[in-house]
């Protein structure tokens, strides 16, 4: 109990003297996870909303598959991203390894299947509400995704927010393919899993709760863009 | 083009459609004026809507041709066209949003456009509300507005007005009959014998996936020639 006592306290005291290597970490932290889900969220949703909106051969497997690459396993793809990264594999020419840029590919990847089967799901409903409407519009192919993902958005907030969140919270691929190095690489995960690892508990339960605190604020933004959207949009 | 094809207006001919093996339309032959109302009526199933859709080229028919004018359906003659269904689908988004959405779509935004025809259905007032927010009268007039803020050249209405008050009906049936007094053909599904009266210049009466009369309004309520058609205006059970 004291050490959780004094976890907060100390959590506190770091935010508080914006202590410069704690502001370093969390801003890593959300320069990493953002970009990745940005990333994500472009090719998750595109790919999404074309599965929802199109029936081809193999579209079935492409489904399941897809549903099945939301359980990746982080180590295993930081891993993947490692072997492509490192100095003998096929990109290790461009030098990214140890880099946040490599945290940006291994988190886009762990996040983009979230993201496109759970916007795929997402748009594929509404569109069997609104397909036989479209096609009495007679509408192209790119005004129906567009359509589709404007009248989602607040349920594709939601599915943006699960891809931050696994990606935040995420610490395998990450410490794999950023070797959590000392201002360059660290983020508050693998800051965390270093502290425990050194028996520093108090500070690896301080950083846990600003880390929660955060992802606490952003879902909190998120509800309120959620709620203004709703109100003029929605019945 | 012809212009004897031209005046034709809507020419089916030989139409049969079949779904998963059932015959659900079949010898369909006629062919209405390029302007007016006409009715289509008949008992439940007897394929209205279904006939509507291929009018609309929603639905390809497994045999025969629709030709609106001379010109066979095409994307771009389904873009000419308006289809308001029964249970229109909404967006997710304002009034104003919901007419913006199309003519967008056609690439002929225009917020005089938008406002004229929200004005024409009576819902300008209510342009920034939550289109699915808006009663069942006030929906399915913002559906007519969605159809006739392009200006179709044909208006096709599956059951506008059903399960509608008295006010909401007439206020759609005013702006039907004033969108064909502009020149639009209109192609109007209605089980209401009353409002077939009011509206009609001619009918067309479908029982079992065929049609059984074609006739001008005073003709066919005055001596339908079928005795399905007979039984249907007596308010007699037509299976």
């Amino acid at each position: 109990m004291s050490d959780q006592v004094s976890a907060l306290s100390l959590a506190i005291d770091l935010v508080a003297s914006r202590d410069p290597d704690l502001v370093e970490i969390i801003l890593l932290s959300l320069q990493v996870s953002l970009t990745a889900v940005f990333l994500a969220v472009v090719i998750g949703f595109s790919l999404g909303a074309l599965i929802a909106t199109t029936r081809f051969t193999g579209r079935n497997v492409l489904v399941v598959l897809i549903n099945a690459l939301m359980g990746l396993p982080p180590v295993v793809v930081g891993l993947i991203v490692y072997l492509q990264l490192s100095r003998s594999g096929p990109l290790g020419f461009l030098g990214l390894l140890y880099t946040p840029t490599a945290m940006i590919i291994a988190q886009t990847i762990l996040i983009t299947p979230i993201i496109a089967a759970l916007s795929r799901q997402v748009l594929e409903d509404m569109y069997k509400e609104y397909a036989e409407q479209f096609r009495a519009f007679a509408l192209s192919r790119r005004h129906i995704i567009i359509a589709l993902l404007w009248d989602a958005r607040v349920s594709l907030v939601t599915v943006a927010l699960a891809g931050f969140g696994r990606a935040v919270a995420e610490v395998g691929a990450v410490m794999i393919v950023g070797g959590n190095i000392d201002h360059l690489s660290r983020v508050m995960t693998t800051a965390i899993a270093l502290e425990t690892s050194k028996g520093n508990l108090a500070l690896a339960m301080a950083l846990g709760l600003v880390l929660m605190c955060i992802s606490l604020a952003i879902n909190a933004a998120a509800h309120t863009l959620r709620y203004t959207q709703m109100r003029p949009s929605y019945a | 083009m012809h212009d004897a094809k031209r005046e034709a207006g809507l020419c089916v001919s030989d139409l049969e459609l079949q779904l998963d093996g059932r015959v659900l339309l079949s010898n369909i032959n006629f062919t209405l004026s390029a302007r007016g109302i006409t009715v289509l009526m008949g008992p439940n199933g007897a394929g209205k809507s279904l006939l509507l859709r291929v009018l609309h080229g929603l639905i390809p028919a497994t045999r025969g041709e629709v030709d609106w004018s001379g010109e066979p359906i095409s994307t771009d003659l389904t873009r000419r066209q308006s289809l308001v269904f029964q249970a229109p689908v909404l967006l997710r988004r304002s009034v104003a949003a919901n007419l913006d959405f199309v003519l967008r779509a056609r690439g002929q935004f225009d917020r005089e456009k938008r406002n004229h025809a929200l004005a024409q259905v009576g819902l300008l007032e209510l342009a920034r509300h939550p289109a699915r927010a808006l009663s069942g009268g006030e929906k399915q007039r913002l559906a007519l507005a969605r159809a006739l803020v392009t200006a179709p050249e044909a208006l096709l209405l599956d059951e506008p007005t059903a399960n509608l008050d008295p006010a909401a009906v007439d206020a759609i049936e005013n702006t039907v009959r004033q969108t064909a007094a502009e020149g639009a053909k209109v192609v109007f599904v209605t089980h209401d014998i009353g409002q077939a009266r009011r509206l009609a210049e001619d009918v067309l009466f479908l029982h079992r996936g065929e049609l059984l009369e074609h006739q001008s309004s005073e003709e066919f309520f005055a001596k339908p020639s079928s005795a399905a058609a007979r039984s249907y205006l007596e308010g007699k059970i037509t299976l």
